[in-house]
């Protein structure tokens, strides 16, 4: 008896023993990472203003571009110490760097969120920390109450709905094959929303294709088969798009004249589409708006009153567009 | 006598081979599969042809075809570890690395649309593709780790990886000779499934033709056996851990080839599982010894038409991992020898109430053998 008592005792004291280290070790990582970004020197308590911005992935050019815009606003000469993670499109991964974030205590935290659930228990501690947070183009559905300070990005609702006012005064006869992106992501739930509402009675058929070329084209290559009227397709992205247009060559139709592609995004190689006539209608998705969230960040730190939502202006494109536009265009 | 070798007349023939056929491992994956492709025929009619356009096959059929290219090639090598009595979870991280690999060279050749410098890059991607293999093989087969947690690191670390060599961007190139690898045609056939096909009969020759195959099995069986018995466990295991990573390459080239583009996140994600899925469909056991290549070709198609059918049901695409799921546990179910042997059993106690203790006896020696 007494013998597995003391083993026990030791058990917990080991366990003990390897929390603390845990723990250290934690403190330690977050010390080093915080310090090696700020590069200067740590917590001399110089005037940069310390922000953690927890970026979804780089699963399309938009949010290379998005990433680029970012990184460059919110640079050391422009007063900031940008603590920047990369979340892979992982959940988990930007809970995780939340977490730290809150562990560096930095001044303000961005991130751009993966899905729209699950966030309840993370900015509940982000708020209990007292850390003001800005979300970046992508929106939370929680039910912590006020769970951040501003939002910036664009109206995907309004994408939706530009969309369809060009469908419904160009083509009212179409009928269109949606390609959503990722179930459940903020842009594909108000895309689909916002279009539906214009010209709900138009769409024949769904699916996803994940907003990736590949599962485009799969997606494509099926629903050719099962909606053989289809004559137009409205795409959630650039890249799904692009994946369409190739499903539809090797059918034997003519992307833009046969088969009608209506887009959002404007990445370059999508407008590239619109000046090959192989896209009809393009609205634009603006990545670059990293200034705009660097003046936002900005006037949260100082503690200045600041809208809830920031909307970053977009533009569409028709076919009208012309090669030196595409060149021009800074992603 | 048992009442097991029934006489061989009339209609009890015809039972029987009827029982042969159903107990056949890969009865209910063609059952699915046939089912399937037929009701996608009704729900959708000419989803069953097969025209010629531009000197080539074209049509749904060509397309699973197409898209079972990959699946088949992951599930190629991962049948041969999972023979060993191992497992490869690294497979879908070896996909995006061999591809990143591969377009990071082409992005910075001088001609990518050069054939010897699209050959060169493959190789690279094949070559690093037999690496991560090497050190797969090495933590299993060197340092005696589990598998499963062996190549659990690469699966994690893979896609780090391939992002610090694409630089955290989508490289995208354009190069003729490389798209063909996954959107050309050798002969009106689909490249992809003419590279399957022959890795395919390639491992197939390989395993069957030499005593491979027989390696393979025994060391599945009983590793330790097997090396008493003189066979170079640790060797042999080491070269399968090879053969899949470069199959797992392969399988990134020939996926990524039609859009040339190194997208380090999305490329090959849960294909591993795929892969695991296809071999099971194809009736190998996941616990090692006896394995099928024949099943895999089944498995692939089997698992590329359920995503498609899903589209062609006009299903809304929140189902498909249900609809996937539904028609996978029905497969496994129908194919589980335990079931049949219950149900079996539960029959014959009802036909006849003489003495039923021996006849339960042999059939459930008979369903084990």
């Amino acid at each position: 008896m007494k013998g597995i008592n003391r083993a026990r005792t030791g058990l917990a004291g080991v366990v003990a023993t390897f929390t603390v280290l845990a723990l250290a070790a934690c403190g330690g990582s977050s010390d080093t990472s915080g310090g090696s970004d700020g590069g200067d020197g740590g917590d001399s308590g110089s005037d940069l203003i310390r922000v953690g911005f927890s970026q979804l992935g780089a699963e399309s050019g938009w949010r290379t571009a998005n990433t680029e815009s970012v990184k460059e606003s919110l640079s050391q000469d422009a007063g900031f110490d940008l603590t920047f993670v990369d979340a892979q499109q992982k959940q988990e991964n930007q809970i995780k760097a939340l977490r730290d974030f809150v562990a560096q205590d930095v001044d303000v935290i961005a991130f751009s969120p993966v899905i729209e659930t699950g966030w309840d228990e993370v900015l509940q501690e982000i708020k209990d920390s007292g850390i003001p947070v800005v979300l970046v183009d992508r929106t939370v559905d929680t039910t912590v109450d006020d769970p951040y300070v501003t939002w910036i990005g664009a109206d995907f609702k309004q994408e939706g709905t530009t969309a369809g006012e060009w469908v419904k005064e160009n083509a009212p006869d179409a009928k269109i094959f949606e390609l959503q992106g990722t179930l459940g992501s903020g842009a594909q739930v108000d895309r689909e929303e916002g279009f539906g509402e214009v010209v709900g009675d138009q769409i024949i058929g769904k699916a996803s294709g994940n907003f990736t070329r590949a599962e485009g084209k799969t997606a494509v290559e099926a629903a050719l088969q099962a909606y053989p009227d289809m004559t137009m397709i409205f795409t959630h992205n650039d890249d799904m798009g692009l994946g369409a247009i190739e499903a539809i060559e090797a059918a034997g139709k003519v992307p833009g004249v046969d088969i009608q592609i209506v887009s959002v995004d404007g990445v370059r190689d999508g407008l590239q589409a619109l000046v090959d006539k192989k896209f009809n209608y393009v609205v634009e998705c603006n990545p670059v708006f990293g200034d705009q969230l660097a003046d936002l960040i900005k006037k949260v730190y100082d503690g200045e009153d600041v809208p809830k939502e920031t909307i970053v202006i977009d533009e569409a494109f028709d076919q009208t567009i012309t090669q030196a536009d595409v060149d021009a265009r800074a992603y | 006598m048992t009442p097991t070798t029934p006489a061989p007349s009339g209609a009890s023939r015809g039972a029987t081979v009827w029982r042969e056929v159903t107990r056949h491992g890969l009865f209910w994956p063609v059952l699915a599969l046939v089912v399937l492709l037929l009701a996608c025929g009704v729900a959708s009619p000419g989803f069953l042809d097969v025209t010629v356009r531009d000197g080539h096959l074209f049509g749904q059929l060509v397309d699973l075809l197409r898209n079972s290219a990959t699946p088949l090639l992951l599930a190629l090598g991962m049948c041969l570890v999972i023979a060993t009595g191992g497992i490869d979870l690294s497979v879908g991280a070896v996909m995006a690395i061999g591809l990143a690999v591969s377009l990071t060279y082409l992005d910075n050749a001088a001609d990518p649309s050069n054939v010897g410098t699209v050959v060169t890059a493959v190789l690279l991607g094949l070559a690093v593709g037999a690496l991560g293999g090497a050190f797969n093989g090495a933590m299993v087969a060197g340092l005696g780790i589990q598998p499963f947690i062996a190549t659990m690191i690469l699966m994690v670390a893979g896609r780090g990886i391939a992002m610090l060599i694409t630089q955290g961007q989508i490289t995208t190139v354009t190069s003729a000779p490389f798209k063909t690898i996954g959107s050309g045609f050798v002969l009106g056939v689909p490249t992809p499934v003419v590279i399957a096909v022959a890795a395919f009969v390639v491992v197939s020759l390989a395993v069957r033709r030499t005593a491979l195959g027989m390696f393979l099995e025994s060391i599945g069986i009983n590793r330790e056996a097997s090396r008493l018995a003189g066979v170079r466990s640790r060797r042999t295991t080491w070269t399968v851990y090879v053969i899949a990573g470069v199959l797992a390459a392969l399988a990134g080239l020939v996926y990524g080839a039609p859009t040339m583009a190194a997208d380090a996140n999305n490329i090959g994600l849960m294909k591993e599982l795929d892969a695991i899925m296809v071999v099971v469909l194809g009736g190998t056991k996941l616990d090692g010894g006896r394995f099928y290549l024949g099943g895999l070709l089944v498995g692939a198609m089997l698992l590329s038409t359920l995503e498609r059918a899903v589209i062609i049901f006009q299903l809304p695409s929140q189902t498909t991992p249900l609809f996937k799921a539904i028609v996978l546990i029905a497969v496994c179910v129908a194919a589980s020898p335990t079931l049949r042997a219950m149900l079996r059993g539960r029959r014959r106690a009802d036909r006849s109430n003489t003495p039923a203790a021996p006849v339960e006896t042999t059939s459930a020696a008979e369903v084990t053998a």
